[in-house]
């Protein structure tokens, strides 16, 4: 990420956090031209550092900002994070509950999303970790729900692993150890959401990454005859990276968000109060009925004004 | 010494014997026990029965070898395609996202099924103290231990990735469905193999210095060895019916548990029609059900193969089959009480996938399992003009072959049901999943003519136990020896127990 975009970055946090003050729409922090590059590494990329200079920038006195900036200050670099701590929101347990919410006002159903996360993780066609379904409302219109892994808070799909290897990391990652995966798919049985996909045959070959092995983190590539979902990315979140998804949207759907600090981004750089936003917007999740306390948030609608279509899950 | 001596004699005896039958040709096995046992009152029933048991390890038949090759041949098939499908993925088995259960579970959860059959029907007739059970017991416990060793072996091909199976022991997550399924069958085969062997040990004492005689002397030590020293003492014969009878009744908790577990590996999940209450029970009666049909099925088979027509007969079928109809109009009990109240409300999930298997893309095979598995078997055991050997076997095949079909649309329906989407996908067999499921079925003989090569076939110590029994209540007079007379008809013969004493069993009338 050259100096020079960074004000760019720094602009989008900006509007968004007048978004948030205001209600005027945000524009586009981020060029959506490079979203939808996944592999690239990049995508709409919110780096640590230009959040950081962005904060300094503005100071602590927007606490969206602040806050937007504790969502990327990532583990990673723990030096850099100290400084953000402004946030307020550093407490002993883990620095991050990750969430999403999921603006369905904007959806057009393009598949973006799935196609980025494809790209970046060498998937098949047919293994869409984020699927976009097109659902049909009760007075008959359609509207567009993409369905990530709801990364639930009591996933079904780790009670019933035989060996543990799916596991639920301390900051709300739902992932799988693709090593110890005996291939059982009673996982897949028993997830509501089929967030989940098997590798039936040899996964689709990925260059290899120097420095980045197969990890549950960054599942590529696939391994055959195992068990394999969508991670949110979770090798890009500790790095203040957005998902591929969150950053291959042009439309800006798709929200990663951060419960312990009460903030949502987008891939056009919107920041949101994520409790507001989903609040303000009646936002519900999916399937809620069966338990499973899922991490993200639908904001029901399809590309027009809130009140025309009611559609829920 | 005076019961060594006295297996010698029968030793003896049972050689001539076989000699004879031999020279006769293998058209009747039992032919052959009269001819020589007329000089020898004592030897004559014993050693009749004894070589009736003793045939199948020792003079099995010239059919035995090419029969044994052909079962292996389909068996290495299997397995080739498993190795095949080991290489290709899963995919190649027919398998995909929309029908990622599908034959082999359909499969672990039949051969399972069908243990369970085997390993009831000898324990409730062992506790309820039906005599007729006699000449069945071994057959059925050695079909209890075959099939759960084949459907255990189904798991393999289930997985993804079998080379990891180990997991389950040292990794294991105790709150899977799955790892307590591991639990159970593990548990249940154990005590399946217990529940043969026990029974076992006073007839392999009974035939080692036989088998050593007749120019097995390996297998004679084996016996010896695995015997423990059987000496059939009084207190020896107090401990090992104690034991018989604390397994019968352990076996029986034991094997409701496996299907119950098995079947919540389905009703643990969320999916429309697995996720039943009724579907524990509902595993239990047809595992009940279709184990009792395959009783009748490999009785049958190997009635006709070894030549125990003069043991096994039209009554023993019958009475299987008035044990088998209960199950069966219990399985379809259960079956309106499944579909009943899901399809009266009408849950949209529900809805869809009992709508598919009553009248829509499975309605078919469905329909199939209702009347061919269940009318037409009750039916054949209604109606006693229908009531014979054959129809029963007949019925029992089908009860076999529409219970796997059953389990193949209710592993395959929910599955193939997009619960989002709420379209279904599908699944195709492929020349893989099929060569592996028919090796499979191949290996239940296979395993059976094997397991008989080397262990009696019959219980001959229950038969005479039982006969003894019979003879103290009904015949007071153990003097008298029969003529011989003509094979298929019923007659009186005189074996002694383990204890040496002389016994009556009854030979059952047959007419083929």
């Amino acid at each position: 990420m050259s100096a020079s975009e960074e004000p760019v970055r720094f602009t989008g946090i900006r509007r968004a956090e007048q978004n948030l003050v205001t209600g005027e729409d945000a524009t586009a922090g981020c060029p959506s031209g490079d979203a939808g590059m996944p592999g690239s590494g990049s995508g709409c990329k919110l780096s640590r550092r230009s959040l950081l200079g962005g904060a300094a920038a503005v100071g602590a006195a927007a606490a969206a900002s602040a806050a937007a900036l504790e969502v990327f200050g990532g583990s990673a670099k723990p030096a850099a994070a100290d400084t953000s701590s402004t946030a307020g929101s550093s407490s002993s347990g883990p620095a991050h509950q990750w969430a999403m919410v999921l603006d369905l006002r904007n959806c057009d159903g393009c598949k973006a999303c799935t196609m980025a996360c494809q790209q970046r993780h060498s998937l098949w066609p047919s293994q869409e970790w984020i699927k976009v379904y097109t659902m049909t409302t009760a007075a008959g219109g359609t509207y567009h729900m993409a369905r990530p892994c709801q990364m639930c808070e009591d996933p079904p799909c780790l009670y019933v692993c035989p060996v543990g290897a799916t596991f639920r990391t301390d900051e709300g990652l739902v992932l799988v150890d693709q090593d110890a995966c005996i291939g059982c798919r009673t996982c897949m049985a028993a997830c509501p959401y089929e967030a989940r996909y098997f590798n039936w045959g040899d996964p689709k070959p990925a260059a290899k990454i120097p420095g980045m092995p197969r990890s549950p983190d960054w599942p590529v590539p696939q391994v055959k005859d195992t068990v394999g979902k969508c991670v949110w990315c979770a090798d890009r979140l500790p790095k203040g990276e957005l998902p591929a998804c969150v950053a291959g949207c042009p439309m800006g759907v798709i929200y990663i968000g951060d419960l312990t600090t009460d903030v949502a981004i987008n891939g056009l750089g919107n920041v949101v109060r994520l409790s507001e936003f989903i609040r303000d917007n009646d936002g519900v999740r999916f399937q809620e009925e069966y338990g499973t306390s899922p991490r993200v948030w639908y904001i029901p609608g399809h590309g027009q004004d809130l009140n025309s279509d009611s559609a829920t899950a | 010494m005076a019961d060594v001596t006295q297996r010698e004699q029968s030793g003896d005896g049972y050689g001539d014997g076989d000699g004879n039958g031999n020279g006769n040709g293998n058209g009747n096995g039992y032919s052959h026990g009269d001819g020589y046992g007329h000089g020898d009152g004592h030897g004559d029933g014993d050693g009749g029965l004894r070589a009736l048991a003793m045939r199948p390890v020792l003079r099995p038949g010239r059919w035995w070898a090419p029969t044994v090759g052909v079962l292996a041949l389909i068996v290495a098939w299997g397995v080739a395609a498993w190795v095949v499908q080991y290489h290709r993925g899963l995919g190649s088995a027919g398998y995909n996202d929309h029908a990622f259960w599908a034959i082999y579970i359909a499969d672990v959860v039949t051969f399972i099924g069908v243990s369970y059959g085997g390993a009831v029907v000898s324990a409730i007739l062992r506790l309820t103290g039906a005599e007729w059970r006699a000449p069945l017991t071994r057959i059925a416990e050695g079909t209890a231990v075959v099939t759960v060793l084949i459907g255990g072996a189904f798991i393999f091909p289930h997985l993804g990735r079998p080379e990891r199976i180990l997991e389950l022991i040292y990794r294991p997550n105790l709150s899977s469905p799955i790892f307590w399924d591991f639990v159970a069958v593990s548990t249940y085969a154990f005590a399946s193999m217990v529940f043969f062997y026990l029974p076992l040990i006073p007839d392999l004492a009974d035939a080692a210095d036989r088998v050593t005689a007749a120019g097995r002397p390996r297998l004679g030590r084996l016996y010896r060895l695995v015997s423990w020293r059987w000496r059939a003492t009084p207190a020896q014969r107090r401990i090992l019916s104690g034991s018989v009878g604390l397994v019968a009744i352990m076996i029986i908790p034991l094997a409701v548990s496996v299907h119950s577990v098995l079947s919540w590996a389905f009703a643990l999940t969320s999916r429309p029609w697995w996720h039943e209450s009724i579907w524990a029970p509902y595993f239990v009666v047809a595992a009940l059900y279709s184990g009792i049909a395959l009783v009748i099925v490999i009785v049958a088979l190997f009635r006709k193969l070894y030549g125990l027509q003069a043991l096994i007969g039209e009554r023993h079928f019958v009475r299987l089959g008035f044990i088998l109809a209960p199950f069966g109009a219990a399985y379809l009990y259960l079956t309106l009480a499944d579909f009943l109240p899901g399809g009266y409300v009408g849950d949209h999930g529900v809805a869809a996938v009992f709508s598919s298997v009553l009248v829509g893309r499975y309605a078919i095979g469905f329909w199939l399992f209702v009347v061919g598995g269940c009318i037409a078997p009750l039916l054949v055991i209604a109606i006693p003009r229908l009531r014979h050997t054959r129809q029963i076997v007949a019925a029992a095949v089908l009860v076999d072959l529409a219970l796997w079909l059953k389990r193949m649309i209710m592993v395959v329906a929910p599955a193939n049901y997009g619960r989002i989407s709420g379209l279904f996908g599908s699944y195709h067999f492929t020349w893989i999943s099929v060569s592996v499921t028919l090796a499979g079925v191949a290996a239940i003989p296979l395993l059976l003519l094997l397991l008989f090569r080397v262990v009696p076939i019959l219980s001959v110590a229950e038969i005479e136990e039982l006969a003894h029994a019979e003879q103290q209540v009904h015949i007071p007079s153990p003097a008298v020896i029969p003529a011989p007379t003509p094979v298929g008809v019923n007659t009186r013969r005189q074996p002694s127990d383990l204890l040496g004493r002389p016994a009556t069993f009854d030979i059952a009338p047959e007419t083929p």
